[in-house]
C-alpha cells in the first residue's frame, strides 16, 4: 500500500462508471451535443502556449476560441525603461524563431529617427542573415507542420540543416539564437574570416536539401489528404483579417514588402515572390518551401556583391568604438562609456517602420520623446492577425484539421504575446 | 496610380510623389480632419473620435485610398495632455503600395468607436488596446482582456503603472495552490536619470538668442 491516495474512485460520479454488463448486447442511439474541448496549453500541436477552446459537435469544430497572453512578459513595457542599445535583445525574444528580422525593423526604426544609414557592407550582411533566418524559420515551421500531420522524417533531417545555419549565426554574433548582432548604424562586427565561403558552401548543396524536403512532403498522398483544402482563406478574407507574408501570398495577393518597400539592400538583389491560388494549408507550405529556394538566391547575391568595407556608421556616439582605438584614445573610451550605461538620445519623433521577417509584416511603431529611452515601442507582431483568424479558418473543420491550420499558421508565441 | 507590388525598386522608400497628393487632398476635401500631414516620410492624419468612423469607411472603400488591411492598432499614454491616449491606426493599401497612419485623442472615459466592422482583424487590436491602456470601444462586442493574466487589474501600458507591477505570482506549497502577493522587492528599482545638466537644459537663462536662425529673424523684420 503506498501513502499516496492516487485516486478515490468514490468521487466518481455514476454516470461515468462502466455499466453492469447484464447478459445482452444494448443498442445505443447517441446523440453528440456541442460540448467545449481545452486544446493546449501544454499540447505539442500548439507550437508553444496556445490555449484554444474548441467548441466541439462531435468530431468537428463549431467556433475556436484562442486565449492568447500565457507567454506575456511585457516586452513592450520593459522597453520604455530601457536604453535604446539595451532594447535591441528583447527583440530576439519575440520571434524566437527568426531573431535576426526583427531585430533588423527595430534597427531600422531607430535608424529613421536618428537619420542615419547603415554602410553598404552592413547592409548586405544583414540582408544575407535576414534570409538565411527565413530558411532557419521556414525549415522549423515546414517539418514541425510535418510532424503535426504525422510526418516525423522532415523534422529530424531538418534539425540537421537548421544547425549549420545555427553556426553561421553563432560565427557571426556569437549566439546561437539571441544574436544581438543588427544594431542601429549597422552590424555589430565584421563576418569572421572564412564564413563567406563557409555560407558559400552550404548554399551550394542547400537546394538539394530543399529537393530531399519536397520529395517527402509534396506529392505525399498523406500529405497531401492532411493539407488541400484544408484551412482555405479567400483573397479578401486574407485582407480583411491583416494578413501578411506567406499566408497572405498562398491566398493570391502578391505582397511582399521585400520588393514593394524595399528596405537595406533588397532593391538590389533579384528574386521572384511566390503566390498561391488557393489559400489552404498546402499552398502555404508551397509558398514557403518556394521562398527557401528564392532565400538561397538571395544569399547568393549578397555574397557576390559584398565588398570589404565598414560595418557600421562611424559616429561613435551611435555605435561603439574599436577596442583598439580604446587603448590609446581617451575621447574613444568616454565614447564607449557613454553609449553602454547613457545610450544615445533620439530626435523625437514616431515611425512605424516594418520589415518583411519569414512570418509576414513584423512592425515596430516607434515613438520617441529625445531622452535616450523609447517612449512608446509598439511591435505589431506577425502571428497576432494570423491567430485571430482561426476561428474563421478552423470553423466546420475537424480536430484534427484545425491541428493542420495552426501548424501552417506558422505561430510563435513569443512575438504574440510579446 | 502605381501598380503596387511592381514599383520601380530604386524608389525611396515610402515617399513616393502619391502621399503628398493624398495628404493635400485629405487635408483639403474630407471635413473632420485636424491636420494631415508627412511625418518622417509616413502619412499622418489626425482625426477627432465622431469623425473617425466614416473617415476610416472612406479609407477603405474610396479606391483613390483602398486601404484593404488595417496593419496595426495601439495605444499611446501621454499622461500630461487633456486627452491622455492616442489610438493609432496604421493602415496599408496593397494596391496602391501606401500606408495611411490615423490618430484620435481619447482618455479614460470616452470611448473610441471601434472599426471592427471595416476589418475583422481590428477586434484583437482593440482588445490588445483596451487591456494595456483601458481605451474603451463602442460597438466591440468582445472588449475582454486579451494578453494579461485572468483576473488582472490595472492597465500596464499606462506611464502611471509601475514597471514591476503590484503582485507577483507564486505556487505556494502548503496551501497547494498559486497565490498572489504583493511585489516585495529585494533593492528598489532604479530608474537613472540620464539627462546630463549640460543637455538637459537647451537654452541657457539669457541666451535664448543663441539657438534662433538669423535669417528667421531677418525674414520676420
Amino acid at each position: 500500500m503506498s501513502d499516496v491516495t492516487l485516486r478515490s474512485d468514490t468521487d466518481i460520479p455514476d454516470s461515468l462508471l462502466p455499466e453492469e454488463p447484464d447478459g445482452e448486447v444494448k443498442r445505443h442511439v447517441v446523440e453528440i451535443d456541442s460540448h467545449a474541448l481545452n486544446f493546449g496549453p501544454q499540447h505539442p500541436s500548439a507550437h508553444g502556449v496556445l490555449r484554444l477552446v474548441l467548441e466541439m459537435e462531435g468530431e468537428v469544430v463549431a467556433r475556436a476560441i484562442p486565449h492568447v497572453g500565457l507567454l506575456h512578459r511585457g516586452t513592450e513595457k520593459l522597453i520604455e525603461y530601457k536604453t535604446y542599445p539595451k532594447a535591441l535583445p528583447y527583440f530576439d525574444r519575440l520571434d524566437y524563431v527568426s531573431p535576426m528580422c526583427e531585430e533588423q525593423a527595430f534597427a531600422l526604426a531607430v535608424e529613421k529617427l536618428l537619420n542615419i544609414e547603415a554602410p553598404d557592407r552592413a547592409k548586405w550582411i544583414r540582408v544575407m542573415f535576414a534570409e538565411i533566418t527565413r530558411i532557419l524559420n521556414h525549415i522549423l515551421n515546414l517539418t514541425s507542420f510535418g510532424l503535426d500531420c504525422g510526418a516525423l522524417t522532415p523534422a529530424l533531417w531538418g534539425y540537421e540543416e537548421r544547425e549549420k545555419l545555427i553556426e553561421f549565426y553563432e560565427a557571426a554574433s556569437g549566439a546561437r539564437f539571441h544574436a544581438n548582432y543588427i544594431r542601429p548604424g549597422g552590424v555589430s562586427r565584421d563576418l569572421p574570416a572564412g564564413l563567406e565561403e563557409r555560407i558559400a558552401n552550404w548554399a551550394q548543396t542547400f537546394p538539394q536539401w530543399i529537393d530531399d524536403l519536397e520529395s517527402l512532403l509534396t506529392s505525399n498522398r498523406i500529405w497531401k489528404q492532411r493539407t488541400v483544402g484544408i484551412g482555405v482563406f479567400t483573397t479578401e478574407q486574407a485582407l480583411a483579417w491583416g494578413f501578411s507574408g506567406p499566408c497572405l501570398r498562398a491566398s493570391g495577393v502578391p505582397w511582399d514588402l521585400r520588393r514593394s518597400q524595399p528596405y537595406d539592400n533588397y532593391d538590389k538583389v533579384q528574386f521572384n515572390v511566390p503566390v498561391g491560388r488557393q489559400g489552404d494549408c498546402y499552398d502555404r507550405y508551397l509558398v514557403r518551401v518556394a521562398e527557401m529556394r528564392e532565400s538561397v538566391k538571395i544569399v547568393n547575391q549578397c555574397l557576390e556583391q559584398m565588398r570589404p568595407g565598414p560595418v557600421k556608421v562611424q559616429d561613435h556616439k551611435i555605435t561603439p568604438p574599436p577596442r583598439r582605438e580604446m587603448k590609446r584614445s581617451m575621447e574613444a573610451l568616454i565614447h564607449h562609456f557613454k553609449l553602454f550605461t547613457e545610450g544615445y538620445h533620439v530626435p523625437p519623433g514616431a515611425t512605424y517602420t516594418v520589415t518583411e521577417t519569414p512570418k509576414g509584416e513584423f512592425g515596430v511603431y516607434l515613438v520617441a520623446d529625445g531622452s535616450n529611452r523609447p517612449y512608446r515601442c509598439k511591435i505589431r507582431p506577425t502571428g497576432f492577425s494570423h491567430l485571430q483568424a482561426i476561428d474563421e479558418m478552423s470553423r466546420r473543420h475537424m480536430l484534427a484539421d484545425a491541428v493542420a491550420i495552426i501548424g501552417s499558421l506558422d505561430l510563435v508565441f513569443g512575438e504574440i504575446d510579446r | 496610380m502605381a501598380d503596387a507590388p511592381n514599383l520601380p525598386a530604386s524608389q525611396p522608400r515610402g515617399v513616393t510623389g502619391s502621399l503628398g497628393a493624398i495628404s493635400f487632398r485629405l487635408s483639403t476635401t474630407v471635413p473632420g480632419i485636424i491636420c494631415a500631414g508627412i511625418e518622417k516620410g509616413e502619412l499622418v492624419v489626425r482625426t477627432t473620435r465622431d469623425r473617425l468612423l466614416p473617415l476610416m469607411a472612406m479609407l477603405r472603400d474610396d479606391p483613390l485610398y483602398a486601404c484593404q488591411q488595417v496593419m496595426d492598432i495601439c495605444g499611446v499614454d501621454f499622461p500630461d495632455r487633456a486627452e491622455r491616449f492616442e489610438v493609432v491606426y496604421n493602415l496599408l493599401s496593397v494596391t496602391h503600395n501606401h500606408r495611411i497612419r490615423v490618430i484620435v485623442t481619447t482618455d479614460e472615459t470616452h470611448p473610441v468607436p471601434s472599426v471592427h466592422q471595416l476589418w475583422p482583424a481590428a477586434t484583437w487590436w482593440e482588445r490588445e488596446a483596451y487591456d494595456l491602456f483601458g481605451i474603451l470601444f463602442t460597438d466591440q462586442p468582445d472588449l475582454r482582456r486579451i494578453l494579461t493574466d485572468y483576473g488582472f487589474e490595472g492597465h500596464p501600458l499606462r506611464k502611471d503603472f509601475p514597471l514591476t507591477g503590484y503582485v507577483e505570482m507564486r505556487y505556494d506549497e502548503e496551501r497547494r495552490q498559486v497565490v498572489y502577493e504583493p511585489v516585495d522587492l529585494v533593492q528598489d528599482f532604479r530608474n537613472f536619470d540620464f539627462e546630463s545638466p549640460w543637455e538637459g537644459i537647451l537654452t541657457l537663462p539669457g541666451d535664448e538668442k543663441a539657438h534662433t536662425d538669423r535669417h528667421d529673424i531677418k525674414r520676420k523684420g
